[in-house]
């Protein structure tokens, strides 16, 4: 007598269970808004839709798309993380100081960038885990002392680096494809399978969720919390790097604002800023229509002081028509 | 009488105030057992020792006669002791079966290295148990936060069957339920005692106490005031326990 109802409710499964068509349908809006930005783009300018300016895009929004991810996560953690873009510039520096100043093996070098933001995420997990002090408030501090260090560590001048085999890191190719792009990818892939099908991942949910049910039922949520917040300091120290490689030298003035960049692509991508709600797909969509629109305005000969205007109503507009989302689904 | 689980002299202290004094109480398996006690009573103090939030100051908890350690929630769970928190049981984000396996996800191997969750497993199981306590749930991939308040008392109920509970805490179970559904939360205790776990239900329903419990335990300030098998007690006799109008109880 139940066969039935189970057969419709396995024909839906099926149905549910396909993730492909789960991320079109949970980021419906966000995909049309992106394809219709595209479309505009692609029919105002001759130049948009060719090889080299989508990846001229892809490797413009990677670098904030691996803060992004870090960032996914301590936003589904209900945290933030402001201490992001300092961790570029202080990475980069390190980094860049190591190679010029120390003549440190380049490898050597670079671990040692990449470690220095796992430091400051390391500060910042430790005591957002171990104190109720506002992540917000933890993070702010952090963010002031990691761009101090990289302005005393440098005297505030770049630290121009002259080595080929660095510049590889961020403005090499394998075949036609930028290495920021390819390391994007390798990102996203883990950060998403890490987020949707990991123990973990599952946790930092409920921490998100509800933090003392995720407690009740035996979950260690001050390891979810430290780890979260370490994964976010070694996002933005990998951008650090690339960055830094990109442009020859580590700059202590790298990665302003780059906590905002991603904190915004995170909100295009649906990811709730009260906690437990989002997805890193979402966040991909979210960064990559900060990223076009911005390469279209420049296209279009924008001036650029007006796309911060055009980039702030963007938001607005996809967290409103989330908000009316929201609202009807509850009514 | 060979109590399941037991506590002898246990005490919690916060700075100067005793919360719980030198309590005494046990439960049988296939037992119900009522904690009573006006607001501050030191009941949710008492169980949150059992169920490992908070840690004694004083005194030991016996299961099946043996001393344990319960120094985190974990140990509790590990011990079979569950509990159902009022509003805090379940993260409301995620969809039934995450909740049912919530801290303890089910992995298989993907690739032969990675563990990952496995979402079938845990959303077949979780039905078994839902079907074997008789809850009807339109959806195991519905969020928590679109269920009833019955639903979501329900699928709490069914993560402690599902985890082999031998002894279950219920911390108000059926406050800000409906008539119908509070009905359907104690014939659930009813079938779960038949199945020989020992049950301590915080109310302050007395209709429920009186329709579901073997026993009441009633707490005052700290203190065991009383204890009395609820078929040889009557409503009037449990209040003036609970507020103190009558002689602390005989043991």
């Amino acid at each position: 007598m139940n066969t039935q109802k189970e057969l419709a409710a396995g024909k839906r499964n099926i149905w549910l269970a396909n993730p492909i068509v789960n991320f079109f349908r949970e980021n419906l809006g966000i995909i049309i808004g992106l394809l219709a930005i595209c479309m505009i783009l692609t029919i105002m300018t001759p130049s948009f839709l060719t090889q080299t300016n989508i990846f001229n895009v892809l490797r413009q929004v990677s670098m904030n798309l691996y803060v992004a991810c870090g960032m996914t996560m301590v936003i589904i953690l209900g945290g933030i993380d402001l201490s992001v873009g300092s961790i570029i510039a202080l990475s980069g520096v390190i980094t860049g100081g190591l190679i010029s100043f120390s003549h440190f093996p380049l490898i050597t070098a670079v671990i040692c960038g990449l470690i220095a933001g796992v430091v400051i995420g390391v500060i910042n997990g430790v005591i957002i885990s171990r104190t109720t002090i506002p992540p917000f408030i933890v993070t702010l501090a952090t963010m002031n002392i990691a761009r101090g260090i990289a302005y005393v560590y440098t005297g505030g001048q770049p630290i121009r680096v002259m080595s080929d085999d660095f510049n590889f890191i961020g403005a090499g190719y394998i075949g036609i494809v930028p290495m920021p792009i390819i390391y994007l990818v390798v990102i996203v892939i883990i950060s998403f399978f890490f987020l949707s099908k990991s123990k973990t991942g599952r946790h930092i949910y409920a921490v998100g969720g509800n933090m003392q049910a995720a407690r009740f039922s035996g979950i260690k949520t001050h390891n979810v919390q430290f780890f979260v917040y370490v994964f976010s300091g070694l996002m933005a120290a990998i951008a650090g790097v690339v960055l830094a490689s990109r442009m020859f030298s580590g700059q202590p003035t790298a990665g302003q604002g780059s906590e905002m960049d991603a904190i915004a692509a995170v909100v295009l991508g649906g990811t709730s800023m009260s906690g437990g709600v989002g997805k890193i797909g979402g966040t991909v969509i979210g960064g990559l229509i900060i990223g076009v629109l911005s390469n279209g305005l420049n296209l279009l000969g924008v001036n650029s002081f007006w796309q911060y205007i055009v980039k702030g109503i963007v938001i607005l507009i996809a967290v409103y028509v989330d908000f009316l989302k929201k609202n009807s689904n509850s009514k | 009488m060979a109590y399941l689980l037991e506590t002898k002299g246990i005490t919690k202290r916060f700075g100067g105030l005793t919360a719980v004094d030198r309590v005494d109480m046990g439960v049988e398996a296939g037992e119900v057992v009522a904690l009573l006690g006006d607001n501050g009573a030191g009941k949710s103090t008492l169980v949150k020792m059992i169920s490992g939030v908070y840690k004694p100051d004083e005194g030991d908890i016996f299961l099946d006669g043996k001393k344990i350690e319960i120094t985190s929630p974990i140990d509790a769970l590990a011990h079979g002791i569950e509990t159902i928190y009022q509003d805090l049981a379940l993260a409301e984000n995620l969809n039934v079966f995450s909740n049912i396996f919530l801290g303890r996800e089910k992995t298989k191997k993907a690739l032969g290295i990675f563990n990952v969750l496995d979402h079938g497993y845990m959303e077949e199981e979780s039905q078994k148990v839902l079907d074997r306590v008789d809850i009807k749930i339109p959806s195991l991939k519905a969020n928590i936060r679109n269920l009833s308040g019955g639903q979501r008392q329900a699928v709490a109920i069914s993560r402690s069957i599902y985890w082999d509970a031998k002894v279950l805490i219920m911390d108000e179970p059926t406050a800000a339920l409906g008539i119908a559904e509070q009905r359907k939360v104690l014939d659930m205790v009813k079938s779960l005692k038949k199945h020989g776990i020992a049950i301590i239900i915080i109310s302050h329903q007395m209709y429920d106490v009186f329709e579901v419990a073997d026993r009441v335990i009633v707490m005052r300030r700290g203190i065991k005031a009383g204890e009395r098998l609820v078929k040889d007690t009557s409503s009037e006799e449990v209040v003036g326990l609970i507020v103190g109008a009558e002689e602390v109880g005989k043991k």
